[in-house]
């Protein structure tokens, strides 16, 4: 008989939950402002934020520590004014997942602004409305198929994070055991059972999650496709 | 009265414009890359001028020092390809920038569009995007109608057809309508005075023929 703790599919969803959010305000924002925007540096920041991707975790994990450690400048920062302490807590398993999944959103949100004619919002501005209002009502309606597509990806991605989330929140069952942590310590100490169960878990989410998006995409893209 | 009189550095030339309009329909004629376009962004307040004015019935919309923004200058524009919003009805489109339903109204019936209220963009063809478009800029009571390019995607007789609408609006409305095009028949046709533009440079009407 399996007797496991629930924890690691909670703390996992709340850690993506959590970060996702994070990740889309930040990585919605940034594309708007960054991608049809030409200024000095643009490549340089764009490189900067895609770095998450192509660097090893463990590099992005040695980072993190090394900013949010407890000596860490940031790290000290929180500690002394807000008495939060990153390492070896949650915090720290959602500031890892933000990092690590940032490149996915930021990615799909940019090719999702780019992917309309940059008109449509010029004609609501001669219009009269507001720059806010061309976002809600124009912008982000017709960036929506991507930025979907690019919140599912983030939402996979910071739910399967290892690494960083190893290097910066450690491993203690109920506060950092998240899937893929609880996953590799189950296989460690020989309860394949356990791990097995925990991949069946992880494997479903993943599947139905990119699943649902494909057929959401297939359906939302023929919709708008013009007459010749 | 609108009148010009601004400098633009581009890529390739200075864009140069000076002229003065009155409600009447004018023709930018020149090729592609002339300077046409951002002429029209310029008093659209989309893009600005790096130097001079831009006066509209004695209200300065741009000098160096200030700009006008876009969203105040009620400038009708019509755009190349239309665009138009593709996630709303025509009928959205049109009340995008106006709550004045009467307006929208009496322009649907104007340019004969009632029956596509309903309709999304992609469901209805290149003439009738070219009516909606149109509906939906003079919808907000522009005070300077701009055109860029507006019939380049017709078919001849749906063409033909359009022309006679503008002219019949033109009638309506007495506002300055400016309507850039490289096609020398529809320049003719339509124009009231043609400014022939090319390098930047706008020339004389009289240059045209």
């Amino acid at each position: 008989m399996l007797t496991m703790s629930y924890s690691p599919l909670f703390l996992s969803l709340k850690i993506a939950a959590i970060a996702t959010l994070l990740v889309f305000i930040a990585g919605v924002l940034l594309a708007r402002v960054i991608s049809r925007n030409l200024f000095p540096g643009k490549s340089i920041l764009e490189s900067i934020f895609l770095l998450p991707l192509v660097l090893p975790p463990t590099v992005v994990g040695f980072g993190l520590l090394y900013l949010f450690g407890k000596n860490g400048i940031l790290g000290k920062w929180l500690m002394d004014w807000f008495g939060v302490q990153v390492v070896f807590s949650w915090i720290g398993a959602v500031i890892a997942a933000v990092v690590v999944s940032f490149p996915l959103m930021y990615q799909s949100a940019s090719a999702a602004f780019q992917n309309y004619d940059s008109n449509v919002e010029n004609a609501a501005l001669t219009m009269g409305a507001s720059r806010l209002k061309v976002f809600f009502t124009i912008s982000f309606p017709l960036a929506w198929p991507g930025l979907l597509a690019g919140t599912i990806l983030t939402f996979a991605r910071a739910l399967g994070e290892f690494g960083a989330t190893l290097m910066i929140a450690g491993y203690i069952p109920g506060q950092t055991d998240t899937i893929p942590l609880a996953i590799y310590f189950a296989v460690e100490s020989g309860r394949m059972e356990q791990a097995k169960m925990w991949v069946l878990i992880i494997v479903a989410l993943g599947f139905s999650s990119t699943l649902w998006l494909n057929w959401w995409t297939k359906r939302n893209t023929l919709s708008f496709k013009s007459k010749p | 009265m609108l009148k010009l009189n601004f400098q633009k550095r581009l890529n390739q030339y200075l864009l140069d414009i000076k002229a003065s309009f009155q409600n009447e329909i004018i023709i930018l004629f020149g090729p592609s890359g002339s300077g046409k376009t951002t002429t029209l962004n310029c008093i659209a307040g989309l893009s600005h001028p790096d130097s001079g004015i831009i006066e509209l019935n004695g209200q300065l919309l741009f000098e160096e020092r200030s700009k006008v923004p876009v969203q105040k200058r009620r400038m009708g524009y019509l755009f190349q390809d239309y665009a138009l919003f593709p996630h709303m009805t025509v009928q959205k489109n049109i009340q995008y920038g106006s709550n004045d339903n009467e307006l929208a109204q009496q322009l649907t019936e104007v340019v004969g569009i009632q029956h596509l209220m309903d309709s999304y963009p992609h469901q209805i063809s290149g003439g009738e995007k070219q009516r909606v478009a149109l509906a939906r800029a003079l919808a907000t009571k522009p005070r300077v109608l701009l055109l860029d390019e507006p019939f380049s995607s017709l078919d001849q007789s749906t063409k033909n057809q359009c022309h006679q609408e503008l002219m019949r609006l033109h009638q309506m409305w007495q506002i300055p309508i400016i309507l850039v095009t490289h096609d020398k028949e529809e320049a003719r046709k339509l124009g009231d005075r043609i400014f022939p533009i090319d390098q930047g440079k706008l020339g004389s009407p009289d240059d045209f023929w």
